[in-house]
């Protein structure tokens, strides 16, 4: 069970208060997609990837980045439940998309750092260790199911 | 690989990062120990609070070394040599931690140039900096 303090819950539900999904989500993921280049491997049906600006333009991305943070939601709303909640999810990253589950780390870091230009000096140290805190909970979850 | 538009990028800004070296060093570093604790075991004999002398000055050494390796990316095995010597029979820090310390760099670097630092800069000093901590390390064993 994480225990998380009321500092950590106060913050990354404000996080989320404020984060635009439709912004934030897209831009991780293009992001993730032109920073460790490899992870395109997983969007091979997704068009254009061919360059940092077609990344950042392709539709389909977006969409996913969209899902990605929708998914992310359902973890900040269950915070002290988040092995069951991303249960299935983890199940479909290892049995359908066969995703190596280290990605995820990757996203995140990408993830933090979107927010980080966002937010600039309100991300302090302490309201980043509560969001990296948040989301390797996030990632072990998902990493879960495999085996 | 750096290609060479990324290497002028990574010049520039580390040259416009300078006059801020002292900031950006201890902001970087600041973030590592609240994020990660455990580095700060290798700090117990320095005053690491936020705008301390020490970490003020530590930040500062830091950066410039990072910021003079980017002017001639080509050079850093030669540039790095004494650091190296340093790290490798000194210091002795586990060098997985320079990992830690270049994401926080990373992040601060968001935090202060926002939109500035874009996807394509951000790879770039990704690459920069990994390269960096592999070449410090390189004296290790």
């Amino acid at each position: 069970m994480v225990e998380w303090t009321d500092f950590e819950r106060a913050t990354i539900q404000d996080i989320f208060s404020k984060m635009n999904y439709e912004e934030v989500g897209p831009a991780a993921l293009a992001r993730c997609l032109v920073v460790y280049p490899w992870t395109q491997r997983y969007f091979g049906n997704f068009g254009n990837l061919y360059n940092a600006a077609a990344i950042a333009m392709n539709p389909l991305v977006a969409k996913h980045g969209v899902t990605i943070l929708r998914g992310l939601d359902r973890g900040m709303q269950n915070m002290d439940n988040m092995k069951e909640t991303y249960s299935d999810l983890s199940v479909l990253h290892s049995e359908k998309l066969h995703v190596d589950p280290d990605n995820f780390r990757l996203l995140s870091d990408c993830l933090t750092i979107v927010l980080a230009a966002k937010m600039g000096n309100a991300f302090t140290g302490d309201v980043q260790a509560a969001f990296q805190k948040f989301l390797s909970v996030v990632v072990s979850s998902l990493g879960r199911q495999y085996h | 690989m750096l290609s060479k538009k990324e290497k002028e990028l990574i010049a520039e800004i580390w040259q416009k990062l300078l006059p801020v070296a002292e900031d950006i060093g201890s902001d970087a570093l600041l973030r590592m120990f609240s994020a990660y604790p455990g580095t700060k075991t290798y700090f117990s004999h320095l005053d690491i609070s936020a705008r301390s002398p020490h970490l003020l000055s530590h930040g500062k050494k830091i950066v410039m070394a990072i910021a003079e390796g980017a002017q001639d990316i080509s050079q850093l095995a030669v540039s790095l040599g004494p650091l190296q010597t340093l790290h490798a029979y000194q210091l002795r820090i586990l060098p997985s931690n320079f990992k830690l310390f270049s994401h926080c760099m990373l992040v601060t670097l968001a935090c202060h140039m926002g939109d500035n630092f874009t996807p394509v800069a951000h790879a770039a000093m990704d690459k920069y900096l990994s390269a960096f901590a592999a070449m410090l390390a390189l004296k290790y064993r």
